[in-house]
């Protein structure tokens, strides 16, 4: 049951970004790419919790490399996505 | 409350801020604002991750925060604005990474059901395929590797081989999960995959391709998502999917191609046409066009990738201002699929200080093209080549181009009389309203610049 719970979830953010995101403008798009790559990074909340767990070695390592890859694409995803959208000004 | 469903409520919390930021995203003047909602929606969302009851120790975790913040950190200040799409194909890269080792850490760290095992291999599949695949497009785009599209015998016949090699290993780990060594082989043929999917691929069709892999590096953390039964990972993760394929979309209208064709293009023969453009190529000297430009009271500049590469936006900046100081009009048109990644030019115009309202689309600029007294063309060929208008049989026939040669001047600033990046010749080169200013477009304005001012 669960599944199919995740997987309405899935179905209403699916169509929601499809309406949010044909409504940026062409001009934005580089930002939205990188803006998009740093949310993409999200899987950092899994990796934490793989990485802080005793289970196995193995998985604690996995862990580790996910918390520290999926944290370069959040801090510069963000970073480099608001250097740039600081420069888009109106005169 | 009970520790998880605290987090889950934060979740929610932080899910709504993505899509308001998202939303917000949708305007030039509210942008900056979005991307730090959703920055601070990602932060309170790892903040409550960091109180879930299955973490025992925090070590290992602040390291690795802090070693991936410091190299975040570092790369996106050190990046130039030309090199963006080869950072975020690097980021899409990482970020698939990221996803295969949550799903194989969720796989090796115990036996799973059926039904997790399969999302979390296809999840491992997807995200290997992301990293290795962002890899090989990354080195096209700094030219590391050729930017040909590189194909050898029975290339696509192993594809096949490799694609129907990973559903059987993915398939005999997942009726027999304690079987890891499965999964091993599914890594290692995932990461081939993402290696030969890419490699066959021209360097002018990189913009759909980042654009995909960014999709796919969404999906990757969505399949995560359901591998883990994580609802944050799935709603951020179908944002990206979401935003990756309508970027796709986008690129492959723009080239009047479909995703399929791009894909495999380099498989196919190449398109040669026998259609010899008939014309006389008329250079001019800036001294000359200099005299056109001061008459002129609307300009069109349309910029292409040879203007990154020159560095020229700063010295065009200039002569806009110079011409505005002049009484004329000066706007921008840009093609969906100039540069290299979608938007590409706007970044770059943008970092020279243009006013975003000057930055219009294509279909804007060709409503009025007639009323412009000149065209000129920085570094940009295919997305100007009037064939695609007017020359059936030419392999860009359809496509939707900027329709410069329709305004009253056309200068079209080139290194050389190369043809474009697509190897396709342009008439446009040839008409009769054309006048070709050779040299390096950056020297080229600053000349015209120079003479505006003495």
């Amino acid at each position: 049951m669960i599944t199919i719970y995740l997987l309405f979830i899935l179905m209403l953010a699916i169509f929601l970004g499809f309406e949010l995101i044909q409504k940026v403008p062409a001009t934005l798009h580089t930002p939205l790419m990188s803006g998009a790559n740093a949310i993409s990074g999200i899987t950092i909340l899994a990796a934490i919790v793989l990485a802080g767990n005793d289970s196995s070695t193995a998985a604690t390592v996995l862990g580790v490399i996910g918390v520290f890859c999926a944290t370069v694409n959040v801090v510069g995803g963000y970073l480099v996505t608001d250097r740039m959208l600081a420069m888009f000004k109106k005169k | 409350m009970d520790n998880l469903v605290f987090i889950n409520v934060v979740y929610v919390f932080a899910a709504a801020l993505f899509i308001f930021g998202l939303k917000l995203l949708g305007h030039p003047a509210t942008a900056r604002k979005g991307n730090i909602l959703s920055g601070i929606a990602m932060l309170v969302a790892i903040i409550v991750t960091l109180m879930d009851q299955n973490i025992v120790s925090y070590g290992w975790i602040i390291v690795s925060v802090l070693a991936g913040s410091v190299v975040g950190i570092y790369v996106s200040q050190k990046v130039e604005m030309t090199g963006m799409p080869e950072l975020v194909s690097l980021f899409n890269g990482v970020g698939g990474l990221a996803s295969a080792a949550v799903a194989t850490a969720a796989i090796v760290a115990s036996d799973l059901s059926s039904g997790i095992a399969t999302i979390s291999v296809i999840a491992l599949i997807i995200g290997a395929v992301t990293f290795s695949g962002s890899f090989v497009a990354w080195g096209k785009l700094s030219e590391r590797i050729s930017g040909k599209p590189i194909v050898f015998h029975l290339q696509a016949i192993a594809n096949y081989g490799l694609i129907a090699a990973t559903i059987l290993f993915s398939s005999l780990y997942v009726m027999d999960p304690s079987s890891i060594t499965f999964v091993y082989v599914v890594i290692a043929l995932a990461l081939i995959i993402g290696v030969m999917v890419v490699l066959p691929i021209g360097g002018a069709d990189m913009p759909v391709v980042i654009s995909l892999l960014n999709s796919y590096s969404g999906l990757a953390a969505c399949a995560a998502g359901f591998a883990l039964e994580n609802n944050l990972l799935i709603v951020a993760g179908a944002l990206v999917g979401a935003s990756g394929i309508i970027l796709t979309n986008i690129m492959c209208k723009a080239m009047n191609r479909s995703l399929i064709n791009v894909l495999t293009s380099g498989f196919q023969e190449v398109v040669t046409n026998d259609v010899v453009v008939e014309g006389e190529i008329k250079p001019i000297i800036t001294e000359d066009a200099f005299y056109v430009f001061e008459a002129a009271q609307s300009i069109l500049v349309i910029p292409g990738y040879g203007m990154a590469v020159a560095q020229a936006q700063h010295a065009m900046k200039e002569l806009q201002e110079l011409l505005e100081k002049n009484d004329a009009e000066v706007v921008y048109g840009i093609h969906p699929v100039a540069g290299r990644m979608p938007g590409h030019m706007n970044v770059l115009l943008a970092e020279a200080d243009v006013s975003y309202d000057l930055l219009l689309e294509m279909d804007e600029v060709n409503s009025r093209m007639e009323n412009f007294d000149i065209a000129i063309v920085i570094g940009a060929n295919d997305v100007v080549n009037p064939a695609a208008r007017e020359l059936k049989g030419s392999p860009i026939y359809g496509m939707p181009v900027i329709n410069a040669d329709l305004a009253k001047n056309v200068f079209v600033i080139k290194r050389s009389m190369s043809s474009g990046f697509a190897g396709v010749e342009n008439p446009l080169f040839f008409k009769d309203n054309t006048r070709m200013i050779f040299g390096d477009a950056k020297e080229v304005i600053s000349n015209i610049v120079r003479q505006f001012n003495d």
